[in-house]
């Protein structure tokens, strides 16, 4: 097993999560929960795939994922913003209605091979020793993509004029409101744009990834991976990267670990085609739970939690945050 | 010109029944367009549908057994929501109480040709403890830990699923299929076929004891929610946190509680579908019930006798819907029909006021 290798890999499986769950803090910061990431990937992975098998265009197929994601979007911040709806519910309803209808989408897109983006190696960068071979060689162009967008939405959030709107939006509506800024127009943008991103996401699965489309085994509980993320990251892109990275160097070890034959002289007991490999299986979904419960208290013991106003609709007049 | 939405005072009581009726039509009708833009003929499906799950006694049978565990798993569900306690792990607590079933069936831990007397209570009861274990973990992490509930439930799914797979790929596995061996007549649930010496009729019929379990259960948390001072505390939790933690009501206690009755129901629904009518632990056990037990919750507003309608419905769209084409038809159903029914909601809770012109003047909070 060639480590290198293993967490190249990771990188990129990690962007993956890494788009989804930056998307999911901005929507969360201004202060609507989403929990339709899975529909939404779903969405974008399906429509990107299919658009690039029919064009020919991985670009194309991209541009079309990310539209369909802020679209799909735009339903839960219709329903959660104006008409009040419980974002709980709406984003389980979101993520039924993008499993379904990504699977009605992709029926006969299955052992498809597409059009996918191009891998770029950085000349110089990637002649770093140790990290230059891992980070800038061979990655699809959307690992680049990553490592720009990550400090780009970090500094929106935290050092500019609107996203310090943003921040209000989500944190006290009433007094964003009072100020001028229009609660429900950038809840709506945030909300869509985090679609946007849960698209790219999908469609970096089938067009760049591990490009193919394999049902709604497609994206396989990664949006929810990166709903638990964002509490873990507490709703900060840079730690969410983190975050995302080290996920996706899990799920690669745990497809490569199986095909070692023996650690240190002792038979691997997780060799492909065992099914003690199930075991394996579960890690990175148990490493969600355990990594919830750290960031959770975390950011009790600093005092840093959630958006104040995250999950309550904002009406204009009414008590409340 | 701006909308409004405006609380009503008093919703009267037909408007909520009404609008949840609407919102299943108009639902059905927005599938229909879906299903015509793909390709298919939306009238042809629905047909089929309806011939298939309720065109006969023997396929309203069949239409019955694939309710029986929506019904516990909607009741798991609608208990835990009812508290505002969002258990999205009816799925895994489901797989977790099939498992434990099968465990007293495989590991022989019984005497070879005991009889159903002593198999089905203890499979039941293994069944119920499996479950709400697993309905527990996600409970305590979230009373003592703060634990988000929906990321734990979720993830837990995956993990009871693996689980499920370890055993029927390895331990369990019948000369390598991915299923256990059948288990022995003493270990399965009584059907209606099984008296047809009696009744010539019940000939065929494959629906199971299981369902009685649903319609006691169903009785047993309507009793709990509606008539007993815990089912007041739950109901308080749910409707204000603030308003029971003054009163009084210990909710980290309740929460862990809920979470394992909950998980105990899916967990009967996981040992009534092994016992029942699969009459074997395998890796596709469940089509997702633990999740459409999501929507049945929702659907009937977290009441337990509408929870056994929702679940007949359902059952009927799962049990047709496997011919259906494209496969994902059916979970996009489910999928318009819990939009709707949301939107429908806010419908019945506030009036919508357009007005043309400018921006009525705010009122003074």
């Amino acid at each position: 097993m060639d480590l290198t290798l293993v967490f190249a890999a990771g990188i990129a499986a990690g962007t993956v999560l890494l788009f989804a769950a930056v998307g999911e803090i901005f929507a969360e910061r201004a202060g609507v929960l989403n929990l339709g990431v899975e529909g939404m990937m779903l969405m974008g992975a399906v429509t990107g795939f299919s658009a690039s098998l029919s064009t020919g265009n991985p670009w194309l197929g991209l541009a079309v994922a990310m539209v369909t994601g802020g679209l799909v979007a735009l339903l839960h911040a219709v329903v959660t913003i104006h008409l009040r709806a419980d974002q709980v519910v709406s984003g389980l309803a979101l993520t039924f209605l993008g499993t379904g209808l990504a699977r009605v989408l992709g029926e006969g897109l299955t052992n498809r091979q597409v059009a996918t983006l191009p891998r770029l190696t950085i000349p110089f960068l990637s002649d770093i020793p140790l990290a230059g071979p891992i980070v800038f060689r061979e990655q699809s162009i959307l690992t680049y993509v990553g490592f720009i967008l990550v400090p780009l939405a970090w500094f929106w959030i935290e050092r500019t004029r609107p996203g310090l709107h943003l921040r209000a939006v989500g944190e006290y509506p009433a007094a964003a409101d009072a100020q001028g800024i229009g609660v429900y127009r950038l809840r709506y943008a945030y909300v869509v744009f985090g679609g946007v991103l849960a698209g790219l996401a999908g469609a970096a699965i089938t067009l760049a990834i591990s490009p193919g489309w394999f049902g709604d085994q497609t994206v396989n509980g990664r949006g929810w991976i990166a709903v638990g993320l964002v509490i873990f990251a507490r709703w900060n892109p840079i730690r969410a990267a983190i975050g995302a990275y080290l996920f996706g160097a899990i799920f690669r070890f745990i497809l490569d670990v199986q095909g070692v034959q023996s650690i240190l002289g002792v038979q691997n007991p997780f060799l492909a085609g065992r099914s003690s490999t199930f075991f394996l299986e579960m890690l990175p979904y148990l490493f969600v739970v355990f990594v919830v419960i750290l960031g959770g208290r975390a950011a009790t013991r600093q005092r840093i939690g959630a958006p104040a106003a995250l999950g309550t609709p904002y009406v204009r007049g009414e008590r409340g945050v | 010109m701006t909308i409004r939405l405006e609380p009503r005072v008093a919703a009267p009581r037909w408007l909520s029944t009404v609008a949840t009726i609407g919102a299943v039509a108009v639902a059905l009708v927005l599938s229909g367009a879906m299903i015509a833009f793909v390709g298919g003929d939306p009238i042809r499906s629905y047909l089929h549908i309806l011939s298939a799950s309720f065109g006969s006694i023997g396929v309203l049978s069949d239409t019955l057994v694939k309710a029986t565990p929506l019904i516990l798993t909607g009741l798991a569900c609608a208990l835990a929501f009812r508290m505002r306690l969002w258990n999205i792990g009816a799925e895994g607590q489901f797989l977790l109480g099939a498992w434990g079933a099968s465990a007293v069936v495989l590991s022989g831990f019984l005497p070879a040709g005991a009889p159903a007397i002593v198999y089905i209570p203890l499979m039941m009861v293994a069944g119920m403890a499996t479950g709400a274990v697993w309905g527990l973990v996600p409970g305590i992490l979230r009373a003592r830990l703060g634990v988000n509930e929906i990321i734990s439930t979720l993830m837990l799914n995956y993990v009871a699923l693996f689980w499920v797979q370890f055993w029927v790929f390895g331990p369990w596995s019948e000369s390598g299929f991915q299923q256990t061996k059948s288990f022995p007549r003493e270990a399965w649930l009584p059907r209606l076929s099984d008296f047809s010496g009696i009744v010539p009729a019940f000939g065929g019929l494959t629906v199971h004891l299981g369902l009685v379990f649903g319609l006691i259960a169903a009785g047993i948390v309507w009793l709990i929610l509606e008539r007993s001072r815990w089912g007041y505390e739950i109901r308080l939790i749910g409707d204000s946190p603030r308003a029971a933690r003054y009163a009084g009501v210990d909710i980290a206690r309740n929460l862990i509680v809920v979470f394992a009755v909950s998980g105990a129901l899916a967990g009967l629904a996981g040992m009534s579908e092994v016992a029942g009518s699969v009459h074997r632990l395998q890796d596709r056990i469940s089509p997702g019930y633990g999740f459409t037990a999501i929507i049945i919750a929702y659907l009937a507003k977290f009441h337990p006798g509408r929870v056994i309608v929702a679940a007949i419905l359902f059952g009927a769209l799962i049990l047709a819907g496997r011919e259906i084409q494209p496969s994902g038809i059916p979970a996009m159903i489910q999928g318009i029909i819990l939009f709707a029914l949301i939107v429908a909601d806010t419908l019945v809770r506030y009036r919508v006021r357009i007005e043309r012109g400018v921006a009525p003047p705010v009122a003074s909070g």
